[in-house]
């Protein structure tokens, strides 16, 4: 039988769990997003408070935290053992490879896992900087509704007068932008959708998400950085 | 005959055997008419070479008018050459200019090994297609041919697939080795007729099963193999395989060893 196991470990299953995991965290970026566009506010207040309310969910945030977990282990660890099958599958390389002309066939198609492993990398930064960065006990926090909460906002802030973490995050927002231009698209191809007629949709479909998110995310740490929002 | 004869430089892969190393070798190709094709070409060199007492260049051709695939080496990093939509015994040398160096290669891939200097051992794609590519047909009286109605975008686009004539070129122009292209394309023409859909599920299993065990790589979906093939094949070829597999998977009706030889 096709069993689940050898769906699941064949290339073409491994490329459904790629797709469907990709597709799942590109979910995961608009709900991060929707918080995240809250720090373009005047105050810290709106996005605190949503900060507040998330934690409010007690320990279903630990159970959203332990999925959103599998799925980037999931999407990294069949990501690594796809790419090892695909360089054993040429040992020898040419002398000469030139593209037959293909849309499809770019940088960022072909460097897929090189942005994909400075993702990784940053993620884990990114992680230890804000989800485990200083709290209430280190004197970052704000009373909402009479509750003592963490101002995650000022760890936020603070962290983006810093030129060289503006930088870093603005670069890491253009691989962002370039892992989905070609993933988007991708994962549809994959998962065995695209017909003819809708993949040019979705193509350009994938290079307005691609470029909406990474815009929205780069802009965050600018914004805070020349205190734009002070004029607002 | 043409007065505009070309010299060209040639970089060719030489390698005598499947186990001696090989490497490039240089030769010089002179008084050539643009209106030779390439292969024509890689005969007045051979001759050449076969006077100088050197071991001709070994090559694979057929049928020379692009329907056999037999021929197909990498020409200057492209597979087939430079021409869309054609192979390699379907391009000239007027699509190269006088003085040209042009660099000539086989197919590379982990599954075609190298038999002598551009000829390669293709047979991993005979092993995916015994693996499910056929159909079970009544042998009994001969049926009416038109007894069965198919629509008729379901027949062009099943003949667009079945255009395919395994030259490989799919494999050596993917970054990854992959046969999805081929392989995709033999699963979709079979699927989308109904004769071929008694096998349905069996045949993807055992087609993908047997693609993978050949050491083919897997697709991430660059579509050099579409801008390659000679026959245009799309790689929708490879989203209708992928479906496939996914609706076999979750229909049960498959086989637990695709090796065995039985349907
Ligand atoms: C913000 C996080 C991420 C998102 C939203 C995301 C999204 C995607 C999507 C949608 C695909 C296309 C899947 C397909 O072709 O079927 C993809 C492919 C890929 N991802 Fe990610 N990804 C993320 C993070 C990462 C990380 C951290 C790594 C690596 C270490 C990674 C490595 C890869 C690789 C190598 C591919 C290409 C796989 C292939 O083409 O075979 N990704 N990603
Ligand atoms: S020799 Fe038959 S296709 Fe080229």
């Amino acid at each position: 039988m096709l069993t689940v196991r050898k769906a699941l470990t064949s290339t073409v299953g491994r490329k459904f769990i790629m797709g469907a995991s990709g597709l799942l965290l590109v979910g995961f970026l608009f709900v991060h997003i929707a918080t995240n566009l809250l720090l373009y506010a005047k105050t810290g207040e709106s996005f605190n408070a949503a900060v507040a309310r998330l934690w409010s969910l007690g320990s279903l945030v630990y159970l959203l935290e332990l999925g959103l977990a599998a799925l980037f282990a999931s999407h990294i660890v069949v990501a690594i053992t796809l790419k090892r099958g695909h360089r054993e599958a040429r040992p020898d390389s040419y002398r000469m490879s030139v593209s037959k002309g293909t849309v499809h066939n770019n940088p960022a198609s072909r460097n897929m896992a090189v942005t994909g492993i400075i993702l990784l990398v940053f993620l884990i930064l990114h992680i230890l900087q804000f989800r485990f960065g200083p709290g209430i006990s280190e004197g970052y926090s704000v009373v909402i509704n009479g509750k003592t909460e963490r101002d995650l906002y000022r760890v936020v802030t603070e962290a983006f007068k810093n030129p060289i973490y503006v930088a870093l995050y603005v670069a890491v927002m253009l691989f962002l932008g370039s892992h989905l231009r070609h993933g988007f698209w991708s994962a549809f191809q994959s998962l065995g959708v695209l017909a003819p007629r809708i993949s040019k949709v979705i193509y350009a479909l994938g290079f307005c998400l691609a470029f909406v998110l990474a815009a929205a995310f780069l802009f965050i740490p600018i914004w805070i950085y020349f205190d734009l929002g002070a004029g607002l | 005959m043409s007065k505009d004869l070309r010299n060209y430089k040639l970089v060719i892969w030489r390698q005598a055997s499947p186990q001696e190393k090989g490497g490039f070798e240089q030769y010089q190709v002179d008084g050539i008419s643009p209106d030779t094709s390439f292969l024509e070409m890689l005969d007045i060199l051979n001759d050449r070479l076969i006077k100088q007492n050197i071991r001709p260049i070994e090559f694979d051709s057929d049928c020379r008018e692009g329907i056999c695939g037999a021929c197909g080496c990498l020409v200057n990093g492209q597979a087939h050459g430079p021409r869309q939509k054609a192979t390699t015994c379907q391009i000239y040398m007027r699509s190269f200019e006088n003085g040209d160096t042009i660099t000539v290669e086989p197919w590379r891939a982990k599954a075609f090994p190298v038999i002598r200097d551009l000829v390669v051992d293709r047979s991993s794609f005979d092993r995916i297609i015994s693996a499910g590519g056929y159909i079970s047909v009544k042998s009994a009286k001969h049926a009416d041919a038109n007894a069965m109605l198919i629509p008729k975008p379901d027949a062009d686009q099943a003949f667009d697939y079945a255009t395919c004539i395994g030259c490989g070129a799919c494999v050596a122009a993917c970054p990854n080795a992959s046969a999805s292209l081929f392989t995709g394309a033999k699963i979709s023409q079979f699927t989308l007729m109904p004769q071929g859909r008694v096998e349905r599920e069996k045949r993807v299993e055992r087609m993908v099963d047997q693609m993978d065990r050949e050491g083919f790589g897997g697709c991430t979906n660059i579509g050099e193999c579409e801008a390659s093939c000679p026959k245009g094949i799309s790689i929708s070829a490879i989203a209708t395989m992928k479906a496939e597999y996914l609706k076999a998977a979750l229909s049960g009706r498959t086989e637990s060893n695709a090796s065995d030889g039985a349907m």
